[in-house]
């Protein structure tokens, strides 16, 4: 009696998990561990970070099929979503609704600062590149330094899927830490003089600018890079609801419903391809190192860019600005405007620096165009 | 008679004075809300709060006027 219950409680725990725990999946729970503390304690990103590192730990929990292709929960909730790419065009449908491109239209000059962030972006595809990442890989790797989550997952998805949970932790861990990143640089490349610019006060926007501004820049700019239509499609749409001012209902569920329920899946499942197989590799490292690279590139080419057009411009612009050209909205805004009034407490360049920001989402979304157009 | 007036749209959050105050250049009399951000007005000049034109809370534009000073 007593030899038969000590068996079936032996058999019982043989097919538990815990006789199939491996150090790579101590690791990667640490890992995720790790995450969550950052999301939860430091308010790194947590709508992301958190259900990512779950998605960790979940996924290299063994013998739970989580991830099996075909019916695992997981794997459905990336197959149907992710890879099948409806939740990134989905959650920037929630962004074009959460965006205001007054800003951007009062100063359009500004607009160039977006762009030239995007340099950080094809520099670091081309480092990449060089170090030995194949072409996919390296723009994959060089989109990081859009800091554009979204669009990072997206052109992983299609072309790195190896690479997609390492990727996405770096694009949002270095988002988090955009405040600590940027400021050293902007400090460095820019004098105290320039950072006391002030800039002229914007013009007023008409409303109509506002509704022709999505419907125009998603038809000429989907022209131009036709691979770039699924995510700036969506995200001009959900710009024509806010702007339109009578679809107040779509643009609440665009902005909360929609979009969070999105997120939740996007990071889950993210989360969930990170196994120890496609993380534990030394190329991780070079990914990591490569996107903060990324990050510092974009917000030194930005600041050169401003300080280029000075050169030949009446009116000068705060360098400072450049720096919102990454697209961590606002963020990175935010940091500029705190950099300036560092320097000058009556500076207020918050509403400038959205400008670049903003223009900085469209000019990664056309970079992850080009990329897929180059790849194809 | 001096005008403070605000530097960008979004809401006040916080009024650090009161009508008849004494205030010198370049104190922070009210503190406004923008984009989740905090944002200082500081005053224009020397002098004594006239008046107050805004509640806490309250939405203001770009350029509208906040406090008048008496210099």
């Amino acid at each position: 009696m007593a030899n038969s219950i000590l068996s079936s409680l032996t058999s019982v725990f043989t097919s538990s998990g815990f006789t199939a725990i491996t150090w790579q999946s101590c690791v990667m729970w640490a890992l995720a561990l790790g995450l969550l503390y950052l999301a939860i304690k430091k308010k790194f990103e947590p709508l992301l970070l958190l259900p990512i590192a779950f998605g960790i730990i979940s996924a290299n929990l063994p013998m739970t099929g989580l991830m099996e292709p075909g019916h695992g929960l997981l794997w459905q909730f990336y197959a149907y979503g992710i890879k099948s790419e409806v939740i990134p065009p989905i959650i920037f449908l929630g962004l074009g609704a959460l965006t205001d491109f007054g800003p951007m239209l009062s100063q359009p000059r500004l607009i160039f600062l977006g762009a030239g962030a995007q340099v950080g972006v094809f520099v670091t595809f081309f480092g990449a590149h060089l170090i030995g990442f194949n072409l996919s890989e390296a723009a994959t790797i060089g989109i990081i330094g859009g800091a554009d989550g979204p669009t990072t997952i997206f052109l992983a998805t299609k072309w790195a899927p190896h690479l997609l949970g390492t990727v996405a932790v770096a694009a949002y861990s270095y988002m988090a830490l955009v405040p600590l990143i940027q400021p050293p640089i902007m400090k460095l490349m820019t004098s105290e003089e320039e950072r006391k610019i002030r800039m002229k006060p914007s013009r007023k926007v008409h409303p109509l600018e506002k509704i022709l501004f999505p419907i125009i820049s998603a038809m000429l700019l989907i022209l131009l890079i036709p691979a770039s239509a699924p995510l700036m499609a969506m995200f001009m749409l959900g710009n024509l609801f806010r702007e339109s001012k009578v679809v107040e209902r779509l643009v609440e569920a665009s902005q909360n419903e929609l979009m969070n329920i999105a997120t939740i899946f996007l990071g889950v499942s993210v989360g969930a391809t990170m196994n120890a197989e496609n993380f534990l590799s030394p190329k991780v490292i070079f990914v990591f190192f490569l996107g903060l690279a990324a990050f510092g590139v974009s917000t030194a080419s930005g600041i050169l860019i401003a300080k280029g057009i000075n050169l030949f411009s009446k009116d000068k612009i705060n360098p400072l600005l450049g720096a919102a050209g990454v697209s961590a909205v606002p963020m990175a805004a935010r940091v500029v405007h705190k950099v300036g009034t560092e320097a000058d407490k009556r500076n207020y360049l918050l509403m400038y620096a959205m400008a670049p920001n903003i223009a900085g989402v469209i000019g990664t979304l056309i970079a992850a165009g080009v990329f897929v157009s180059l790849l194809k | 008679m001096e005008e403070v007036r605000a530097p960008m749209s979004g809401n006040v959050w916080k009024i650090d004075c009161a009508e008849g105050d004494t205030v010198s250049l370049d104190d922070a009399v009210i503190v406004m809300e923008v984009m989740k951000m905090e944002a200082e007005v500081f005053a224009t000049a020397d002098g004594t709060v006239a008046e107050i034109k805004v509640k806490e809370g309250q939405a203001v534009e770009e350029g509208d006027l906040l406090i008048t000073i008496n210099t």
